[in-house]
């Protein structure tokens, strides 16, 4: 990756999005996990998530990209067509559960300019944080997208 | 049942899992729970003015076949302490894709086992990489 200020999206990072309080629910991750095919019954059945030791229905692992912040790219002119997810992480210090509220943070962590077999592409690094009631960090979802140019 | 460390050991493959092939309904049903409405994944005319030559699949879906196989091999998602994936291939509707992975480290002391994992789809294209560390 060359020089980060080269990128477009230079400007932009440290930019952080308003928090929001978002309640895990559990139809959303019910249909979350028929989305995704996943069919371990903790995922919709109480009795079967008890069975298991959760103490509610918990989410999988992947269901934290749901829990969208509100952006922080606001005003940033980006095509869609052209814009590709690279990579993704995840860090969990616990699993989400049904009946969990969370505050959630978008923030633009990095930029950089990228050179590849398909032309220069601008970078992006978005990270979401999600705390609970007690500002304890439950996950950070962080997010490589790259556009076009 | 939450897996034994003393049982996995570098090396241990994960039993791949066959996905059911990727369909255009599961890409809508996937944007409206993950609330990623990029048209890409279901509009076809966009799709087809971004390069493609139909709609693509959310890469993030791939990525939860990833929680799929990890959170299933560990014994439940509170096994799960990291998930990481780069995209390496797009995906397409009648598309069916594996996951799979192994065991590449394993730290007794810590209670952490990290692993690689794979996605492939019929062709044996890879379309993503990927990474997890699990906490038993």
């Amino acid at each position: 990756m060359s020089n980060a200020a080269e990128s477009r999206f230079a400007p932009y990072v440290g930019r952080e999005s308003a928090p929001l309080v978002v309640d895990v629910e559990r139809g959303h991750i019910r249909r979350f996990a028929e989305a995704v095919g996943d069919t371990n019954p903790i995922y919709v059945d109480e009795a079967a998530a008890r069975a298991a030791g959760h103490p509610r229905i918990p989410a999988p692992p992947t269901f934290a990209i749901a829990l969208r912040a509100n952006d922080p790219r606001g005003g940033i002119d980006l095509d869609w067509r052209k814009l590709l997810h690279g990579e993704q992480e995840l860090v969990f210090a616990r699993p989400l559960y049904a009946g969990d509220r969370l505050t959630i943070v978008g923030r633009i962590a990095g930029a950089a300019v990228k050179e590849t077999k398909s032309g220069i592409m601008d970078v992006m690094v978005l990270e979401t944080v999600a705390t609970d009631g007690d500002g304890a960090r439950v996950f950070t979802a962080r997010s490589t997208v790259l556009v076009r140019r | 049942m939450s897996r034994a460390i003393a049982t996995v050991h570098v090396g241990d493959t994960l039993p791949p899992v066959d996905k059911s092939p990727i369909t255009t309904m599961q890409l809508v049903q996937y944007a409206g729970a993950s609330g990623d409405f990029n048209r890409i994944h279901y509009d076809e005319p966009f799709a087809r003015e971004g390069g493609f030559p139909s709609v693509i699949a959310h890469g993030m879906l791939s990525m939860g076949f990833f929680g799929q196989l990890v959170a299933d091999w560990a014994g439940g998602p509170q096994h799960v302490a990291r998930l990481a994936a780069r995209f390496k291939a797009v995906t397409f509707p009648g598309d069916r894709v594996t996951v799979g992975g192994e065991v590449v480290a394993r730290d007794e002391a810590a209670g952490t086992v990290e692993l690689k994992l794979f996605a492939r789809k019929q062709d044996g294209t890879v379309t993503l990489e990927g990474s997890a560390t699990v906490r038993l």
